[in-house]
């Protein structure tokens, strides 16, 4: 798919330290993206160039090709760490206030408020100062906000901290139902194991350099191992030509745990084949690494100066 | 599309404009306005009514009693008691005070003259006494140098001092100094109070958009400067509001209440008009009640000028506020009032920006409110006394206290020159503070939780966009 939105060799100082050096990136239309990395990697930073609340030194943001530029603010939703609203005022006027800056007329900002509060069950609150309302019922209202314009692009920066568990449900629906519409999601978290299910692709920040993009399922392939979790009764062989036995347990009832991996060329179904014939297979599934693992990795390979302060 | 700009200075109107505070303030200042002119009617009326009355005890021989002269609130009355006897009568009697002439008086070297009074003897009430005791004395001298009654009396015609400016033209304009200073001070006191009020609620409103976090959604919407402009701009609309409504209700309500006040006052001030040619009130040789009512008519028309008994006094007024340049008055206020508030508005919303919370703006306060304080001060005092000295030249030029300044300067009239030069310079320096207002608000309001310095907000300045 084209990408709607690229990232082409950002650079971005501040006066003591460097936000983002030389970023390049491309985000699929169509997509849920992850934006990964810990905190003060560099994230908020480039959401800020894609918002255009700051530039970038150097490098350059295309938005469907064209360069990024004012026109753009309006195809973009965007959800910011820091959010907040105007508490003296009224939630459906704040929202129209909102969706009027990013462009939309009156009258249909007018209608398709209704449509979401109600949608979100809070259409009585309509006429409520926004300090009157529940932290959860403002949320609602932060993220009605921030899609109300219909943008092809939203970016939601650590969408799901602060958010109490049933709101957070609800939004992921509402996120999946959006790019079920063509919308573009843009995930920033440095929570990774928070969005690793819903992402198609992510890209890895760390200390303003990008250390990994690309789709979620490639990435993990090229991070296996080739190891395999397998749980079962009875005793596994510790040396083997196919296979090397990289953790074993044992458990009470004489059942075991065991990390299994398998030596180049051979294919699980020939340890499963030996596990068959040699003790009661109880489970037997692929490790797949967690993008936290595979940040870890990546970053212990890439740039291992980094890791024992990110570690510390 | 309706522009961001206007969008954000919409609201920012809007919300003020239906606050149950604005409501509130916009009906009450009227109302306590006209209470408190009423009041002041009230305090001044009655005290015209009454008239001090000095009880004298002449013992010098000299005569002296009948050549005191009062005014309309200051009557001498002679008593025959001793100073004794009206020393222990005197906190029971109806008089204010008790003035002794003690015996073998010396006119050339008068000296032992006492003044007893109830409490505490005002400042006024003394120099009254003096002056009447001083020209009663001078009086008596030019009688004993061979000058007759009636020379003394055509001695005694008052000179009433007509001030009139000359310009550069030649052209010779009455000008009355309350008047025009009257004028100033208004002028003056309008500019520095909007300023004040006003660039406080726009500190306040960003230091609101900054603690509860909707700056980087807005920012993600509109540029930051038409985030602040917008804000400025709104908050202006609701301060010329809420002026425009203060002007039209007090018009209203004085209107309203004028009638009555008049009514109330009108026999109380004919009262206080009608001087003392009463017989036995007062101890004056009846030769003197014409000069007398003449110099009382005057002191009157000088102190009382402003008073609606007075038609003279009032007449006078609106003769002067009509030959006051007020077509260059009008729109040299409009341009410092604008100029003025829009410079100061970006100063207290670049403060607002650069802090995280209220309790942090003291120091950054500082520097923009004092010459505000200072263009106000001394404006009042310096400029309204001398208009047209190098304080208020200098202090008209400079772009921080010309609004303040210049204002007070111009019904007292300003070379076209300066004027042109003044507004130059305010244009300039509203560019320049708006230029430095925007890129401290652009980087700070995204700064959290950093106690901001000078030398921070000087860094500011330089980063890139």
């Amino acid at each position: 798919m084209k990408p709607i939105l690229e990232a082409i060799d950002v650079h971005k100082a501040y006066a003591n330290h460097v936000a983002l050096s030389g970023v390049s990136l491309e985000i699929p239309e169509g997509s849920i993206f992850g934006l990964l990395g810990p905190n003060g990697a560099g994230k908020t930073s480039l959401i800020r160039i894609i918002t255009q609340i700051t530039g970038a030194d150097e490098g350059e943001i295309r938005f469907r090709g064209e360069r990024l530029n004012p026109s753009h603010i309006a195809q973009i939703g965007y959800l910011p760490e820091e959010r907040g609203l105007y508490k003296k005022m009224k939630v459906g006027e704040q929202l129209l206030y909102l969706a009027r800056l990013r462009g939309l007329s009156r009258a249909d900002a007018t209608a398709r408020i209704k449509q979401w509060l109600s949608r979100f069950e809070i259409k009585e609150w309509a006429n409520k100062n926004v300090e009157d309302l529940s932290k959860g019922m403002q949320q609602k209202v932060q993220f009605i906000a921030t899609v109300l314009h219909e943008p092809k692009l939203i970016i939601l920066d650590e969408p799901f901290s602060g958010f109490d568990p049933i709101n957070a449900n609800l939004i992921k629906d509402e996120i999946l139902d959006l790019r079920k519409q063509g919308a573009t999601i843009i995930f920033s978290t440095h929570r990774m194991e928070s969005v690793e299910e819903l992402c198609d692709n992510i890209a890895l920040i760390n200390r303003s350099r990008k250390v990994l993009d690309g789709p979620i399922g490639v990435i993990r392939d090229q991070f296996k191992t080739n190891t395999y979790e397998v749980e079962g009764r009875g005793k596994l062989m510790v040396v083997h030509p196919d296979f090397e036995v990289v953790e074993q347990s044992e458990r009470e009832n004489g059942h075991f745990y065991a990390r299994v991996q398998l030596h180049a060329g051979v294919r699980p179904n020939d340890l499963l084949r030996y596990l068959i014939t040699n003790v009661e297979v109880e489970a037997f599934r692929e490790q797949i690494p967690s993008i936290n693992e595979i940040f870890i990795r990546r970053v212990r390979e890439t740039m291992p100066e980094t890791l024992v302060e990110e570690t510390a | 599309m309706v522009s961001k700009f206007l969008l954000v200075a919409q609201r920012e109107y809007l919300t003020r404009v239906r606050k149950k505070a604005f409501i509130v303030l916009t009906l009450a200042v009227p109302l306590l306005l006209a209470g408190f002119g009423f009041f002041i009617v009230k305090i001044a009326s009655s005290d015209n009514d009454s008239t001090d009355v000095v009880e004298v005890r002449d013992d010098s021989g000299l005569n002296l009693t009948s050549r005191l002269v009062g005014t309309s609130q200051l009557r001498f009355e002679s008593t025959t008691e001793s100073l004794a006897n009206a020393k222990k009568g005197f906190q029971k009697a109806k008089h204010d005070g008790l003035l002794y002439l003690p015996a073998g008086l010396d006119v050339e070297k008068p000296a032992g003259v006492q003044f007893y009074g109830k409490g505490n003897i005002s400042l006024k009430k003394q120099l009254a006494v003096e002056t009447a005791l001083n020209k009663a004395f001078s009086e008596l001298k030019m009688q004993k140098s061979g000058l007759s009654q009636e020379q003394l009396d055509r001695l005694r015609s008052k000179v009433s001092l007509q001030t009139i400016s000359l310009d550069d033209t030649g052209k010779e304009a009455d000008s009355n100094a309350l008047a025009t200073s009257g004028m100033a001070y208004v002028l003056a006191l309008a500019i520095y109070m909007f300023i004040f009020i006003y660039g406080v609620q726009i500190m306040r409103g960003v230091g609101e958009e900054k603690s509860s976090r909707i700056m980087e959604v807005m920012l993600s919407s509109v540029k930051p400067f038409d985030l602040m402009m917008g804000k400025i701009v709104g908050i202006a609309a609701v301060g010329l509001t809420q002026f425009l409504l203060w002007g039209l209700l007090s018009f209203g309500v004085s209107s309203l209440l004028m009638p009555i006040l008049m009514r109330d006052d009108k026999p109380k001030t004919e009262v206080a008009a009608t001087p003392t040619p009463a017989p036995g009130t007062s101890a004056t040789a009846a030769a003197n009640d014409e000069p007398q009512s003449a110099a009382e008519g005057f002191d009157r028309g000088i102190s009382k000028q402003t008073e609606q008994s007075n038609p003279a006094g009032r007449f006078n007024i609106f003769k002067t506020l009509g030959d006051l340049p007020l077509g260059t008055i009008l729109f040299g206020f409009i341009v410092y009032f604008l100029g003025g508030y829009l410079l100061y508005g970006a100063l207290f919303g670049a403060v607002g920006a650069a802090v995280d919370d209220q309790t942090d703006t003291q120091q950054f306060m500082f520097p923009i409110t004092m010459p505000l304080i200072l263009s106000y001060v001394v404006g009042v005092s310096v400029i309204l006394r001398n208009p047209d000295g190098p304080v208020a030249f200098w202090m008209s030029m400079i772009p921080l206290t010309s609004p303040i300044a210049m204002v007070i300067r111009l019904p007292f009239g300003v070379p076209a020159w300066q004027l042109a030069l003044s507004i130059g310079l305010l244009i300039l320096g509203f560019i320049g503070t708006v230029w430095v207002a925007a890129r401290i608000y652009r980087v700070g309001v995204l700064m959290y939780g950093k106690k901001v310095t000078y030398k921070e907000l000087g860094k500011w300045m330089f980063y890139k966009g």
